[in-house]
């Protein structure tokens, strides 16, 4: 294969691995260098990547893994990020500033989820993958794929519902 | 669209029994202002997926490549310094050169100075046969 080719086959869910990357590690530097890394141990293994079901599907567990890891160290070196740039407090009145604060909420939401739920989230939600993608890339039985999005669903509902009936109002 | 199927939709969706095409067309009624006011609750997340899938990554992708060519070339400018080096400390430079051949005329100089001397010596043989006999004539006390 060759690196044009190479390229050609990634492109189109090179963005799809970045988001991922970054719902996971958070700060967008961090993603854009772990997609690289995966990238490249990709390219490295590209002799394998005919024999793959679906490059898509093994790249996106081998950004998960990668980025999986990555918390790990992080968590054992102590440098654990706290973000703390989130105007959730006292939401305005006006819709505009209600849709964009309505994001910043969500992505604090989400980021308090198990790292499990967050990533079936991501993948099902916001990415649009079937089940059995899904469950092919999380190495999940689909049904256990099911149970952990019901339950990150729920997750985000009752935060949602909670600064609905006090924060909004 | 029916406010009684997306109710039905929203209630399978927090089971993880909806399809992706349910998802879509929920995601489609949340993105609109007027939204039930029993509903207004779950906005922010459907709104959010969709905003969330438009991020992108804006940094160029690089792959690393010819590494091991660059390696080959470099044992080959190694090889090739290393050749001349020894070329070059092994061949006698001008100066030892000059120094060999003015040490050989000196040691020619010497010798010829050796000849001559010896020469000398030649000569003072006679002068010894003489001695010798002129003591065999004369009487010891005459020595």
């Amino acid at each position: 294969m060759k690196q044009a080719e190479f390229l050609h086959t990634v492109m189109p869910f090179k963005d799809k691995l970045f988001r991922l990357a970054k719902r996971l590690l958070v700060s967008t530097e961090e993603a854009e260098d772990a997609i690289q890394e995966v990238l490249l141990k990709l390219w490295a293994n590209k002799g394998k990547i005919a024999t793959y079901r679906s490059v898509e599907a093994f790249a996106v567990t081998t950004t998960k893994n990668y980025c999986l890891d990555r918390l790990k160290s992080r968590q054992a070196g102590n440098l654990k990020l706290v973000h703390s740039n989130y105007s959730d407090e006292n939401a305005s009145l006006q819709r505009q500033v209600e849709a964009r604060d309505s994001v910043a909420l969500m992505q604090k939401i989400m980021e308090h989820l198990p790292e499990q739920q967050k990533i079936v989230l991501q993948l099902r939600d916001v990415e649009q993958y079937e089940f059995e993608e899904i469950s092919d890339m999380m190495d999940m039985n689909p049904t256990a794929v099911r149970v952990a999005l019901s339950r990150a669903r729920k997750a985000v509902r009752e935060a949602l519902i909670k600064k609905h009936s006090y924060g909004v109002g | 669209m029916e406010l009684a199927k997306i109710e039905k939709w929203i209630e399978k969706y927090f089971e993880g029994t909806t399809t992706v095409e349910e998802e879509k067309a929920l995601r489609t009624y949340f993105s609109q202002d007027e939204v039930a006011s029993h509903l207004r609750a779950y906005q922010p997340m459907f709104r959010y997926f969709t905003v969330a899938r438009e991020e992108k990554s804006t940094k160029e992708l690089r792959m690393r490549t010819g590494r091991k060519k660059n390696y080959a070339w470099l044992s080959v400018a190694a090889t090739v310094a290393i050749a001349l080096g020894i070329w070059f400390s092994t061949r006698p430079s001008v100066e030892e050169k000059e120094a060999l051949v003015a040490y050989q005329e000196t040691v020619q100089a010497l010798y010829m100075i050796g000849e001559n001397l010896n020469k000398g010596t030649d000569k003072i043989e006679y002068l010894n046969e003489f001695e010798e006999t002129k003591n065999k004539i004369l009487p010891p006390e005459n020595r």
